[in-house]
């Protein structure tokens, strides 16, 4: 039955946003001959939603700031659970990404004297983000877009064709990694345009597919975010790193319903914008926790001077990292002090003039005017949680980002997990598909060289499985003559379980539950059955991209139940507190029957295995930017005294 | 909240043929285009092929007629329609469908390839570009481009005119030589490109006869005549049509050589 | 599933074969023709109303008011003005009526015009008639070949257009004698000059080609601080470009109209001091 296309490449991209273009530009610079595989249209990714932007310790703005202040920001945004050395590469090679990008033909905007602006953010001690108004990520992919078509005009001058070295498969997507005993072969993939499957050789793979965010049902990411790569890299037999850390964006659209999650960028409480309940209060005052307490400001007159005076005066607590903002916000509607759909107030209409709010927030303005009919520089938003990033992914090496256990298998950008700990800083999400992406294009390009003449063979039967797997939603049985279940109907079902059960409060039971939900969706999704043809069919897409949902799913359930304590993205009613026992404990999701058989059923023991592993120890120097009153709040004891 | 049912008509087909399928559905409060579009999808419909992305403006990838105009499915509200009215949505018409909503945009993306990319100044390495505010505005509103390709769909050169397809590179792309000719740091003319020469030889400016529907339809509100379109064709005419111009460049030329 | 399942017969533009299979030329629902309509009518109107006075050779004179029609009068069979516009470049052989040696300025510098040429492209061309229509002809080049291509020289009638403006400011400052030439005085033609040439000059000044030479070709604006305030200036007025072009259209014809009024004896001209 292996009918299908095959053609050799030897590094696959999957995934065509940041990281992924990022991967992709430096392989093929590297020498490697490179396909990028992506489920929309090039240039469509959902890094174009990130707005912020780029953090980046350039100092061009705050002469203080250097990447030992960024690694330490990053490192207390995530709650000391970073990876420490991807925290330390990351904060070491930002700048160099940045930069880069000016000379592909980025144009950020300018500081007086000319060199690249930086604005403040969430947990950032000095103003860090390069930015472009409010649209950072659009200008992101579209200065890495045009660096690979400029890469493929090389290509066409020395070989008369633009995808000899550098090709771009989109509206593909990938449900299969293909293997060669335990190596990467290549990838099974599909065409949604056509249908028709087709087979990518390749020695080394990189994922780069982003997040998760579609598993709930108020987020602010794009439908392609269904943990595809998450998915992919469990079937293939890599582990996940710790899954239950999910950040949701304190500000996130409340209103109206149909764009309910869609988010409203931090640069709003950067540039000044604040928050307040329905009584007009300022409430984040009154949710500085103690570990940031000499960082914020206690009234709301040195908060304000901070704007000016950042040297002199500590931040306001609107920006605090986003994982206290989004705990604030829950605690105020709940209080019965939220706004009338159910958020809170962010206020910019109060804080600087119209002419001001439209130059610095041009898309912030557009989208409520046009979506919300709420003029922004005349009235408040309303705004609440939503779901914006997974902090958790692939299992890593820090320097190779090669996926571990998989050789050949490499990750970067929201795929990989490790980086930002248990919560994300704003800013820093640009800047690690930037730094990643460059290394696992990198280290993929090495690692398929070094295989040039052995390359890993690809197995006819795993075709003919993934071409099986795939068509069945064609021929969906149901035992009892009932109809075939719609997909649409089951990711609503998934998402309102995930955002119910597994959100942003959890609770023992209730996560639980979830497990039994998820193993009853996972046996109705085998029944998921789709009308029609295989030509662009989206019924038939989503019955596809709900395996992936499921899987990433159950890791964040099960992860999240594991791990009885709060800290950023998790947080546990039942456990309030942050637990120095946890802060080196990883979690490691892993495919508990890679058969994929009938245990998977069972909520107990469903698909996913966990196991618990101890990190290794921060590295002195690095422990040493810290002061010890503040080690002491993250850091068991025998940590220290190392 | 309240619901009505709308009345709609939506293309449907593909390359062998196809045509306006009837639908009446719910709809509620604050929604727009592309959510009737997925309810449609989840009740009726569930093969209906439609190509969208963010939800929020920001991808481009919703594009789509409705009522007959290029407009983005995700900004285009229904409340700015009658309850009564039936609201008739096509795939883009200056494209081959591929099916219902979903047409081949490999058009944009050939024109794309054909516009030489950023020159990078010589002797500036990274870190060192200085650039002044006020000399990237303009190409940073041109930057501002969701290619959503609504301004290459209802430009009547390419739409009305399939066989100009090959010599016009449309609005979003001559945007794009304006973008690199204006940015303050694009060392093409250096390198011995003419951006200004070659968006009218290659990339077929003259036949933009600034009838100003680009400009129309972009939901970014970028003024891609007044401010790209235009300029260029000023620029080409600094090289091309002006004597005074092209007789101070021999004379420069000459004496920089000599 | 969906009815009339045919593909296109290839009858290019938005029937063109692969295309989705739609005959309506369009599918708009709101009175797109409106616009495109209103600008014919607007432009036909002034056509012919503008035929009829510049070949009149008549009317076109009353102490102190020159119609713009006939300023610069440039044949020695143009109507004594004292102090006037008028030198006598062209001799007795000129038979014909003056105003048609000096209109040829004025009316490329608007025929040329970026938005006339959008207005009348579409008005009258429909090409297209409005966005998202299908225009009527089989075949388009647009200004990628003669004549068209001659759109190019639009600078030079702006070059042209600035001492025409000229001369008529200086009619304008003319209009301050009274019929005797005496100055200091001011009637209601004064005001209608006033009011015209400031609109003459907006428009003048608003226009693309202005805008790109005060500023708009330059790299870097920050090198070139004043011509980069002016071109900002350039620019503001450049937005309400369409709108000038009209408002002088309508206060060109009104001025003349206001000079053949008071010519030709139907109107006195009421003096304001």
């Amino acid at each position: 039955m292996s009918v299908v296309d095959r053609q050799e490449w030897d590094v696959v991209v999957v995934g065509a946003g940041g990281a992924g273009l990022r991967a992709a530009i430096e392989a093929r610079e590297r020498g490697a001959r490179t396909a990028v595989i992506c489920k929309s249209l090039f240039g469509k990714a959902h890094t174009v939603m990130a707005e912020g932007g780029i953090a980046a310790a350039m100092a061009n703005v705050n002469e203080h700031d250097n990447w030992q202040v960024h690694f330490r920001d990053t490192m207390r945004g995530g709650k000391f659970l970073n990876q420490w050395r991807m925290s330390e590469l990351h904060a070491q090679e930002a700048p160099d990404r940045v930069w880069e990008l000016e000379t592909w033909g980025a144009l950020f905007d300018r500081t007086k004297d000319g060199r690249i602006s930086q604005r403040n953010f969430g947990g950032h001690e000095y103003p860090r983000l390069a930015h472009v108004g409010d649209r950072t990520g659009l200008e992101l992919i579209r200065t890495l877009q045009q660096k690979i078509v400029s890469l493929q005009q090389q290509d066409f001058k020395e070989t008369g064709d633009h995808e000899s070295r550098l090709k771009v498969f989109q509206e593909c997507t990938v449900t299969r990694v293909l293997k060669d005993g335990n190596r990467v072969s290549g990838v099974f993939a599909y065409d949604r345009e056509t249908g028709r499957f087709f087979v990518l050789e390749a020695p080394a793979v990189v994922i780069a597919t982003g997040g998760i965010g579609k598993s709930f049902k108020v987020t602010s990411n794009s439908w392609e975010y269904t943990g595809d790569g998450h998915a992919l890299a469990l079937l293939a037999g890599a582990p996940l790193l710790n899954m239950e850390f999910v950040q949701f964006h304190p500000t996130g659209m409340v209103w109206p319903p149909s764009v309910k999650g869609i988010l409203v960028t931090e640069s709003v409480r950067g540039d000044g914008g604040v928050l307040r309940n329905s009584e007009g209060k300022r409430f984040m005052f009154d949710y500085v926790p103690d570990v940031f307490k000499e960082k914020y400001a206690e009234s709301e007159e040195e908060g304000d001077r901070w704007y000016d005076d950042p040297d002199n005066n500590r931040r306001p607590p609107e920006l605090l990292p986003r994982d206290e903002v989004a705990r604030a916000i829950n605690s105020e509607v709940k209080a019965g002090r939220g706004s009338p759909h159910g958020g809170v107030f962010l206020d910019v209409s109060t804080r600087m003039p119209a002419e001001v709010i439209k130059r610095r927030l041009p898309s912030m303005y557009h989208q409520f005017k046009e979506l919300a009919d709420v003029d922004i520089t005349a009235e408040a938003m309303e705004v609440g949680p939503t779901c914006h990033y997974v902090m958790g992914g692939i299992a890593v090496e820090s320097d190779t980002a090669a996926a571990r256990g998989v050789p050949g298998l490499f990750a970067a950008g929201e795929v990989a997990g490790g980086m930002h700990g248990s919560n994300r800083l704003g800013g820093n999400s640009l800047s690690d598909l930037l730094v990643f992406g460059r290394r696992a294009g990198w280290h993929a390009a090495e690692y398929a060289a070094a295989l040039a003449f052995e390359r890993p063979e690809v197995d006819d039967a795993q075709i003919d499985t993934a071409s099986a797997e795939a068509l069945r939603p064609f021929s969906a049985e149901s035992p009892d003559e009932a109809a075939p279940e719609n997909p649409y109907t089951l990711h609503q079902e998934l998402q309102q379980t995930m955002n119910d059960l597994v959100g942003i409060i959890r609770r023992e039971g209730e996560m639980a539950h979830a497990l039994e939900k998820l193993a009853e969706l996972r046996v109705r999704a085998r029944r998921a059955g789709v009308e029609g043809h295989r030509q662009f069919n989206p019924g038939w897409h989503l019955a596809l991209d709900l395996r992936n949902m499921l899987l990433v799913s159950e890791c964040v359930a099960r992860a999240a139940l594991e791990r009885t304590e709060s800290r950023g993205g998790h947080t546990r009613e039942d456990h309030p507190t942050m637990e120095r026992v946890w802060r080196n404990i990883n979690l490691l999701c892993r495919l508990a029957d890679p058969t994929g058989g009938l245990a998977a059923t069972d909520p107990e023991r469903g698909q996913i295995s966990l196991t618990r592993e101890t990190t290794d120890p921060i590295r002195p120097d690095l422990l040493a930017l810290f002061d010890k009153e503040e080690l002491v709040k993250y850091l068991a004891e025998e940590e220290l005294y190392e | 909240m309240s619901s009505y049912e709308a009345r709609f008509k939506v293309w449907r087909g593909d390359v062998g043929g196809g045509g306006l399928e009837d639908f009446a559905v719910e709809v509620n409060d604050g929604e727009v285009v592309l959510d009737i579009i997925h309810r449609l999808q989840a009740t009726q419909a569930p093969d209906l092929a439609v190509r969208w992305n963010c939800k929020a403006g920001k991808c481009g990838s919703c594009s789509a007629e409705i009522n007959g105009r290029p407009r983005l499915m995700c900004m285009t509200r229904m409340s700015v329609f009658d309850r009564e009215e039936t609201i008739t949505v096509t795939p883009l018409r200056a494209f081959p469908v591929v099916r219902d909503l979903v047409t081949d945009v490999g058009f944009n993306y050939t024109k794309a390839r054909e516009v030489p990319a950023f020159v990078p100044p010589s002797g500036l390495g990274p870190g060192e570009y200085r650039m002044m505010q006020e000399d990237v505005d303009r190409s940073q509103e041109f930057r501002k481009c969701i290619e959503c390709f609504l301004c290459q769909d209802t430009c009547h050169v390419v739409r009305d005119h399939e066989e100009n397809k090959q010599a016009f590179a449309g609005p979003r792309f001559l945007m794009r030589v304006a973008e690199l000719d204006m940015h303050p740091l694009d060392a093409a003319a250096e390198s011995g490109l003419d951006r200004r020469a070659t968006a009218q030889d290659e990339h077929g400016l003259g036949y933009c006869n600034i009838t100003k529907c680009c400009t129309e339809v972009c939901p970014e509100g970028i003024k891609i005549t007044d401010n790209a379109l235009i300029p260029l064709k000023e620029r080409a005419v600094d090289r091309k049509y002006d004597p005074l111009v092209w007789l101070g460049s021999k004379i420069r030329r000459r004496s920089a050589s000599g | 599933m969906a009815t009339g399942t045919e593909p296109h017969l290839n009858s290019g533009g938005v029937r063109t074969g692969t295309r989705a299979a739609i005959t309506a030329p369009h599918l708009r629902t709101d009175r797109w023709w409106l616009a495109p309509a209103a600008t014919a009518a607007g432009l036909l109107a002034f056509i012919v109303y503008s035929t009829w006075r510049a070949f009149a050779n008549a009317d076109y004179y009353a102490a102190p008011y020159v119609s713009p029609f006939y300023s610069p009068c440039l044949a020695e069979n143009c109507e004594p003005m004292k102090n006037g516009p008028n030198w006598e470049i062209f001799g007795s052989w000129w038979s014909i009526s003056p105003a048609v040696l000096i209109l040829i300025f004025p009316l490329g510098f608007r025929l040329t015009c970026y938005y006339y040429r959008k207005a009348y492209y579409r008005g009258f061309w429909a090409s297209p008639p409005a966005c998202a229509v299908a225009e009527p002809h089989k075949k388009y080049t647009g200004e990628t070949r003669f004549p068209l291509i001659l759109q190019n020289i639009h600078r030079y009638f702006f070059y042209a257009a600035i001492p025409v403006a000229g001369i008529l400011t200086y009619d304008t400052v003319l209009a301050f004698r009274d019929e005797h030439y005496e100055w200091g005085h001011m009637g209601l033609g004064t005001l209608v000059f006033l009011v015209n040439i400031v609109l003459i000059w907006a428009y003048t000044i608003s226009c693309h080609s202005c805008r790109h030479i005060v500023g708009g070709k330059l790299k870097h604006f920050s090198k070139h601080p004043v011509r980069y305030r002016m071109w900002q200036w350039v620019g503001r007025l450049n937005a309400r470009h369409m709108l000038l072009a009209w408002t002088s259209l309508v206060s060109v014809a009104l001025a003349d109209f206001y000079v053949y009024l008071v010519a030709s004896g139907a109107f006195d001209d009421p003096r304001l001091f």
